[in-house]
């Protein structure tokens, strides 16, 4: 049989039909919903007389509206609360499970499905929300989607697509100390650019990608959609199963069994081919600091914001000047001189219990630099909080001067009461710095939490290891 | 969901690479659970000196003199002119709901987001790619002839410029007849019910699994 890369495997088992253009009938297996991107698709829904295909493919959690503070009487904000009461009855109307606010399991949607075992390898996962390509992590076939198209998972479970080109992107060799899966991510897009990756399904392989671990590689498959591929993936390894077993909705007992043997087939066979390949050298990885406005505008902390002169395109130039003026930066500035406002760890990036650990490791016995205005950890679900607390995380980091707050999506892009003022600058562990993504005039850093928590204490960017 | 044949429509080049869908519509409209009125809001940061948020009264706010919707000759565009990798970011759909709320009907761009490309089919929008040269003329055109416009027409894939010249662009057949028509695709995919059901089941075979958990 011809080999057949990982893309190829998922694509082929999940096609219900083909029409003669190449459109397939997907089949989705799990589909993971949040308040923003779905009210105006159960109202379609219903508007048509439809019930849900599968119900109980369904999962739903409230993330992006839901405050970090004072959750206990209730959201403040009355449209916000519409949003998410409005999710809260639709779910009890069609009988989909959802951890609400209150419980212990809410948190950031692609932080929830791989905790909960909800995501599994072999599924289509979709999502109304762009960084679904979290969940290729578990070598998934995920992506984002709009309104229109959760609808019409909802009513038929399946949807309509046609298949992408399919890349592999290999990061070889060992990965310098200090460097993290986030830092990749940002040197990737920074190599092939925001548009990079559109029209591809990426597969991330090499040594260095399976050296990290699940949470590294859900941070690598989480920008993928930054490099503007829908869907990144990694191979299944025994990390990945690992990491599943026992979880809430992961199988158990014999079928735990026949999952694996089939999981273990979901990797790219010897000689698969791919439409692009790209080959990184993990050595040359730095940590990375982006200094624009798009994520592909990003050096390593080391560097200097590069000076729009030294670019021939003239679009793009015109791109540069902008986006410096709207950064409040001057060309050839050292990384490191560069003071900040605010400090965001978080978002379904970086907000992991490992992001956590390594942030807090750099924070521990340090302080709070004086000049920043807040510093702010935002735990990606409530398990990841009561695990960083059974950890003693959170006093690490309250001791330092960070706030310590309820999960969801918080900062990264502000639909709740955390947002930068206008001209603020921060270091953010998110994955959008576009113009007004934390708040209107806000200039956002993309950094890794090693390196969020480093400005924190310092006041301005710094490699951690210069840390005194 | 408007049908999309022929538009014979007023131009607005919007000359910016990598316009995202937090421009496009920024996140506090997201609030809503409607899905129209979200034209005033169009791209609210550029459009507009004031911050906006859900409920103000638009026709008061100050207004950006500097952004190219704004200027006179441009009120009532239907086409839109972008840049490489229009419509990047965020899957919003409520990106194309404004602007098709707005009155935009078609977009002609080098490249689109894939997600934002998907989504604008579903609202009755047509996005266009033309090579990077020829979008670099049309800027060029639009730029300098006031009240320029492009014929479009969906039947035979091409945009007609001023000068009469054609321009041919590729669309998918299936997503192509459901513009045309004005198609529901949940409509059309649940012709197929039978047959979903049947992969359903043979999957449940399978991969029983799959159907645990919380689908009981
Ligand atoms: S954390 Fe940010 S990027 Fe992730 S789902 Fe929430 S809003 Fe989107």
């Amino acid at each position: 049989m011809k080999a057949r890369n990982l893309y190829d495997k998922l694509w082929e088992s999940h096609v219900v039909r083909q029409e003669k253009d190449g459109t397939a009938l997907l089949y989705i297996d799990r589909h993971l919903v949040h308040e923003v991107t779905s009210p105006q698709a159960f109202e379609g829904l219903r508007l048509a007389g439809r019930k849900p295909w599968r119900a109980g493919s369904v999962l739903a959690v409230a993330d992006h509206n839901v405050p970090t503070t004072l959750r206990a009487g209730g959201i403040q904000d009355p449209i916000s609360r519409l949003q998410v009461d409005t999710l809260d009855a639709n779910c009890v109307d069609y009988g989909i499970e959802e951890f609400r606010m209150n419980d212990l399991r809410q948190g950031i949607v692609h932080v929830v499905g791989p905790e909960q075992g909800a995501t599994l390898p072999g599924m289509t996962v979709v999502c109304g929300d762009s960084h679904t390509s979290t969940h290729g992590a578990f070598a998934a076939l995920a992506f984002g989607i709009g309104t229109s198209e959760v609808e019409h998972v909802l009513a038929t479970q399946c949807l309509l697509a046609r298949k992408s080109r399919s890349m592999r992107i290999s990061v070889d060799g060992e990965l310098s100390h200090g460097v993290t899966a986030k830092d990749i991510a940002l040197y990737i897009i920074g190599s092939i650019g925001t548009a990079g990756g559109t029209g591809y399904a990426v597969e991330f392989a090499g040594s260095a990608v399976q050296s990290l671990s699940m949470e590294g590689r859900m941070t690598l498959c989480n920008m993928a959609i930054e490099a503007g591929a829908r869907a990144g993936m990694v191979g299944v390894d025994e990390k990945t199963i690992e990491y599943i077993r026992g979880r809430p909705f992961s199988p158990k007992g014999e079928g735990w069994d026949a999952a694996c043997s089939y999981w273990r087939t979901l990797k790219s066979d010897e000689g698969a081919m791919f439409d692009r390949e790209i080959a990184i050298d993990a050595k040359a990885v730095k940590p990375q600091v982006t200094w624009g406005t798009s994520p592909e505008m990003v050096v390593s902390i080391d560097g200097s914001v590069p000076d729009p002169e030294d670019v021939q395109d003239s679009v793009k130039r015109q791109g540069m000047i902008r986006a410096l003026d709207y950064m409040g930066l001057s060309p050839n500035r050292k990384i490191e001189e560069i003071a900040i406002d605010k400090v965001f760890i978080g978002s379904c990036t970086n907000s992991r219990i490992e992001d956590l650990r390594a942030a807090a490791q750099v924070v521990k016995g340090r302080h709070v630099a004086k000049n920043i205005k807040l510093a702010m950890v935002v735990p990606g679900s409530g398990l990841v909080k009561r695990q960083a607390e059974e950890e003693g995380l959170d006093k690490i980091f309250t001791e330092a001067g960070f706030e310590w707050r309820e999960p969801g999506c918080s900062m990264c892009l502000a639909m709740n009461d955390d947002r930068l003022s206008a001209g603020e600058r921060c270091a953010s562990t998110s994955n959008r710095n576009f113009e007004g993504r934390q708040g209107p005039g806000g200039r956002t850093h993309l950094v890794s939490p090693e390196l969020a928590a480093a400005a924190a204490v310092a006041g301005h960017f710094i490699d951690p290891g210069k840390l005194s | 969901m408007k049908a999309f044949r022929h538009l014979d429509g007023l131009v607005v080049p919007l000359d910016r690479p990598n316009v995202d869908t937090d421009a496009i519509i920024p996140k506090q409209f997201l609030k809503s659970i409607r899905r129209s009125g979200f034209g005033p809001n169009l791209f609210d940061e550029w459009r507009y000196l004031d911050h906006g948020e859900p409920g103000m009264d638009n026709s008061r706010r100050p207004v950006n003199p500097d952004f190219v919707l704004n200027e006179k000759r441009y009120q009532g565009a239907q086409i839109l002119l972008g840049r490489e990798n229009f419509g990047c970011g965020s899957s919003r759909e409520h990106a194309p709901w404004a602007l098709e709320d707005y009155g935009i009907r078609a977009i002609i761009a080098p490249s689109f987001a894939d997600i934002f490309y998907n989504n604008c089919f579903k609202n009755g929008l047509l996005p266009i790619v033309l090579d990077e040269k020829i979008v670099d003329r049309l800027f060029r055109e639009a730029f300098e002839e006031e009240g320029y416009r492009l014929l479009i027409d969906l039947d035979s894939q091409t945009v007609k410029t001023p000068s009469g010249e054609k321009l041919a662009f590729e669309v998918d057949a299936f997503r192509k007849h459901c513009l045309t028509e004005g198609l529901d695709d949940i409509g059309l995919t649940l012709i197929h019910r039978d047959e979903i059901r049947a992969f359903e089941a043979a999957r449940k075979i399978e991969q029983p699994w799959l159907f645990n958990g919380n689908d009981k």
